[in-house]
């Protein structure tokens, strides 16, 4: 043995004793002064919050429980009997439309002064729960975001509208999240189908999904594929964009006319263990404090308090002067909420593979095309090919009606979604490589000749 | 984690002076004790987990659950996807460690001693703070990546999906196949070469029949334990937010499905599977091949053929290219912690000492945590596995084989079992007199993760205690020194250093430790670096933090690593991750 390691195995020994003696343990049981928040949102923003709250409330502690919404819905469900979260604060609306349905949410009205200069609507959306269950604290609209070096670098045009996406020129650029994956982009799609139309606005995101590049599983993989230039165009909420310009990221951001503008939320949990806690937690949210704390460049979301908007920092936009495109009409994206996340799931996300390949025939036949009769040739047979290829690159197998029809079956029986969800995937698998199929034909043909 | 040992049987004093002793009460209640501590800690968290997943829905025991994992096409996908990349990361470890392992023990060059350091660097790097840079080198927009396109044209994309775990797995854990082949190298005998040689045997045959069956048991016993741990490894998937494999679908059942979701358990139970099958196929390995040669650690290597010249040129080169690209990782984490501005660029276009700021001014919790709980859990690792090392050498009490057979259990569990048993047993628990349930204290992170670096601190007090021959207790006791005083100034001085280096080791594996926390942890304000890492890196711009603590946990890695090595006596390279 060792000697040396004989002697400082005893000093360190010692030493480590000294260490955990010094460390003061974290404190765990539950105090009076205290308020625990289970969040979906990013450290920045929960950071700041905190570090606010508790300057704001001296003595008071603020513990947070950081979950993707998914899993923090099944946190409070799980603990119903007896909470250990006092505070559930995430951006989706159905989360809370949920919650407050399943009666795991407790009535708070704020006191007047916190309610001033905020409106009951914003672009034609309640910004609070009529009933008082959940509270509007900030507002979203959704956008594009693209990094411009990127942009340079592979000569991609800087997009403004959802439909400039669908252009060849964005083939393999784009980047999402799966809608079912991330409440954030449930409600962009849901944006696009209420402003374009059911029809209309399945062909533009199936379109729109061939040219991705990749679907991310959280929202956040989004904007940080988009910063790091691993893709150039990103569709996301506006904050992502707005902080990542704030930081100096080389990127850039735009609301396309067809937007919805939707509140972020915060509610107290029934049954909180620390009840006044909850109240203060909401009470400095909504103050004029907890309100400019959002203008914070890391943070860059729009307030609810619409007098605030006189000190908002330069490129802050204001939703309450903004026409938002589309009056989202949330009783009907609650209706279908789980038949669209499914559709999309099942004809766009777990056949990206499929959709990609379809429309890159298209687009090579297309330049085909284009070059045949650039040549003085007849390419009204490759043409008419071509438009049954697209057609079946954007077929929409399941109407509106028949979503409407479905919903309520495939919320409730399991065995009936995973039949219906086989259904829709097999036949815009089919469809897809059906597609492919005439927009090789199209392209073999001019080839021939 | 040390180099896969064969376990050594305990030297057993004859018959008759086992026998003539009797059970001693002393030692029989210190083992009612620690049997109570491990079958709270370890037998009840794995009989929970088993029970959920064997419990049909009558009651009785089923196996229906089990079977309907194998009807599940993301399960059987996860499956495959697991096993895929376990056995990728093997051939790719191989890959980079053969050619290194036999340059270094069969030859002597400048810089060999360099060489070896250099790759056990790897394994200070855990790998899922490996993962937060490689998409900056080698994903879509990262640097070798860029340079690919610039200099040649090649758009390659390696970091797509399962290649990516693959690669930053790879990365980490290929030092244990080099480490233990070199050291199954290094003691071949050289007189078996050399009666190959005089029986006409000469290069290429030679190396095949005589030094490749010689070395392929430690070659499987690394390669096994190298799968192992790939599987075993959520940290890696999480980060590169890969879900389809069987850690992380059990933690996202688990989560957001919930704490009854039968199908969690099954996965753990599939995964437990798997992982004795490897285990229990090293032994065998190992114990069949008799005549293959292994100890506790690689040696320094010394002797082998000169090399000078170009010939030591090529060696050194190759190692070189290897360890090069081995150390992109750490090089990437490093880089990135100080980067504010990386985006389709060789190397960032602005520069922050930010992150650092933010970590260590701004939420030093992190790092506070994560030194409490490792260094709890180590404490309390040493004192049960030196009892229990005692007791296995020099207890007088039946049964005691038992308490070494469940303090190794840990070996073959995988952290999100360790964490999803833990849930289910601790979570309805309450702390006495108190709501609070003991799954949402700080404490249930040094119990689990006591319990599952358990094997390797009992493997140190074990060789350290195997050292101190009986007959000095024996000499002490002649002298008139009661037990207690006898251990404490005879035995404690001689085992301390080897004791404390399982500790260490303990320490080390605690601080970086990520699939049993992220399954534990609940507050933000309770987590140590490691989940503190992920919850970073979930944030748009929060990567250079991540990286920040991941450079941080590097250096207690290597502190701890080189700790450790002193502490066990000069000349082993045993003691690393």
């Amino acid at each position: 043995m060792h000697h040396a390691a004989r002697r400082y195995g005893g000093l360190f020994l010692l030493g480590a004793l000294a260490v955990v003696l010094a460390v003061p343990p974290v404190p765990t049981s539950a105090q009076a002064q205290q308020v625990a928040v289970i969040t979906s949102f990013p450290k920045e923003l929960f950071d700041a919050y905190k570090a606010g709250f508790e300057r704001a409330n001296p003595g008071w502690r603020m513990d947070v429980v950081p979950k993707p919404t998914s899993a923090a819905i099944t946190h409070v469900r799980e603990r119903a009997a007896r909470p250990d979260v006092d505070i559930f604060w995430a951006s989706a609306v159905d989360a809370f439309i949920f919650l407050k349905t399943n009666n795991m949410l407790e009535r708070y009205s704020p006191p007047a002064e916190f309610r001033r200069g905020i409106p009951d609507q914003v672009a034609g959306f309640p910004i609070n729960d009529p009933e008082g269950f959940f509270h509007g604290f900030a507002v979203s609209g959704y956008g594009i975001m693209w990094n411009r070096t990127y942009m340079a670098r592979h000569r991609v045009p800087a997009p403004k509208e959802w439909e400039d996406l669908v252009k060849p020129a964005y083939f393999g650029h784009l980047v999402i999240s799966a809608p079912s994956r991330s409440g954030t982009t449930h409600l962009t799609v849901e944006t696009i189908l209420q402003g374009y139309g059911w029809q209309k606005g399945w062909e533009l995101l199936l379109q729109m999904g061939g040219n991705m590049g990749a679907i991310t599983e959280r929202s956040f993989g989004v904007p940080e594929a988009v910063i790091a230039g691993q893709y150039g165009v990103g569709i996301v909420i506006d904050f992502f964009g707005l902080s990542a310009i704030a930081s100096g990221q080389p990127v850039d951001f735009v609301y396309p006319s067809v937007t919805s503008i939707v509140p972020a939320n915060v509610a107290m949990i029934k049954n909180a263990p620390n009840p006044e806690g909850a109240r203060r937690f909401i009470n400095y949210l909504l103050s004029d404090d907890g309100q400019r704390l959002l203008f914070k460049p890391e943070i860059a979301r729009l307030p609810v308090r619409a007098t605030l908007y006189s000190e908002a920092p330069k490129g802050m936009p204001n939703p309450f002067t903004m026409k938002a495109g589309v009056q989202f009409n949330a009783d009907l994206s609650a209706s279908r909420y789980q038949v669209t996340n499914r559709m999309y799931d099942q004809i766009i996300t777990f056949r990206h593979a499929e959709l990609k390949r379809a429309w890159e025939a298209i687009y090579r036949a297309e330049r085909a095309i284009e070059a045949a009769r650039a040549a003085g040739r007849d390419v009204a047979d490759a043409e008419r090919l071509l438009a049954q290829a697209r057609a079946s690159a954007r077929y929409v197998h399941v109407s509106e009606r028949m979503a409407a029809e479905v919903s309520g079956g495939m919320e409730r029986d399991a065995a009936y979604r995973s039949a219906k969800e086989r259904e829709w995937g097999e036949v815009a698998r089919a469809s897809y490589v059906r597609a492919a199929q005439l927009a090789g034909q199209a392209e073999e043909i001019l080839r021939r000749r | 984690m040390s180099i896969p040992v064969p376990q050594q049987a305990p030297v057993r004093a004859p018959v008759g002076i086992r026998w003539r002793t009797s059970v001693d009460p002393g030692h029989a209640a210190l083992a009612l004790v620690l049997l109570l501590i491990l079958g709270v800690f370890v037998v009840w968290p794995i009989a929970a987990v088993l029970r959920v997943a064997l419990t049909g829905a009558d009651g009785g025991m089923t196996l229906a659950h089990l079977f309907r994992f194998f009807e599940n096409p993301l399960y059987i996908e996860s499956l495959t996807n697991s096993l895929l990349a376990g056995g990728w990361v093997v051939v790719i470890g191989t890959v980079l460690a053969l050619p290194l392992a036999f340059v270094v023990a069969r030859y002597d060059f400048r810089g060999r001693m360099l060489v070896v350091t250099l790759s056990t660097l790897p394994l200070v790097l855990p790998p899922f703070v490996g993962a937060i840079a490689l998409t900056q080198v080698f994903g879509r927009a990262g640097t070798i990546t860029l340079l690919l396109q610039d200099l040649f044209g090649l758009h390659v994309n390696i970091m797509e999906g399962l290649r990516g775990i693959i690669l930053a797995q790879a990365l980490h854990f290929f030092p244990f196949i080099f480490l233990t082949v070199t050291a199954a190298l290094m003691n071949v005998d050289r007189s078996l070469e050399e009666m190959g040689q005089m029986m006409g045997a000469h290069g290429w045959r030679l190396l095949r029949r005589v030094v490749f069956p010689l070395v392929l048991p430690s070659y499987a016993a690394g390669a096994l334990l190298t799968f192992v741990k790939a599987v075993d490894d959520i940290g890696t998937p999480f980060i590169l937010n890969f879900k389809n494999m069987l850690g992380p679908q059990a933690y996202l059942r688990i989560t957001t499905v919930g704490r009854d979701d039968v199908d969690g358990y099954v996965i753990c139970v599939i995964m437990v599977i798997i992982s004795i099958a490897c285990v229990v196929a090293s032994n065998w390995i190992v114990s069949r091949r008799e005549y293959a040669t292994l100890q506790t650690g690689a040696r320094q290597p010394e002797g082998g053929k000169s090399l000078a010249g170009w010939r030591s040129s090529v060696a050194l080169g190759t190692c070189a290219a290897i360890l090069g690209i081995s150390l992109l990782p750490h090089l990437g984490v490093i880089v990135m912690s100080f980067s504010r501005v990386w985006s389709l660029t060789y190397l960032p276009s602005t520069y922050t000492l930010g992150h650092y700021a933010e970590i260590f001014l701004r939420a030093p919790r992190f790092i506070l945590n994560t030194l409490t709980y490792s260094v709890a859990a180590a404490l309390l690792g040493v004192v049960v596995a030196a009892a229990i090392a005692y007791l296995l050498q020099r207890g007088r009490v039946p049964g005691k084989g038992l308490l070494d057979a469940i303090a190794m259990m840990p070996i073959a569990l995988p952290g999100v079992v360790i964490g999803v048993g833990f849930l289910r047993v601790f979570y309805t628990m309450t702390l006495p007199g108190t709501e609070t349930s003991l799954a949402s204290t700080w404490a249930i992170f040094v119990l689990a993760y006591m319990v599952r670096r358990l094997p390797y601190a009992l493997r140190a007090s074990h060789a350290a205690l195997h050292q101190v021959h009986s007959s000095l207790e024996d000499a002490a006791a002649v002298a008139g020194a009661p037990r207690v005083r006898a251990f404490r100034r005879v035995v404690l001085p001689l085992i301390i250093g080897g004791v404390t280096a399982g500790g260490v080791l303990i320490f080390i594996t605690a601080a970086v430790e990520f699939s049993t926390t992220i399954t534990l942890v609940s507050r933000i304000e309770q987590s140590p670096l490691s989940y503190a890492i992920y919850i970073y890196s979930q944030s748009p711009l929060g990567r250079g933090a991540a990286a920040a603590l991941g450079v941080v946990a590097i250096v207690i890695v290597a502190l701890g690593t080189y700790l450790a090595n002193r502490l066990s006596g000069r000349g082993r390279m045993a003691f690393t991750l």
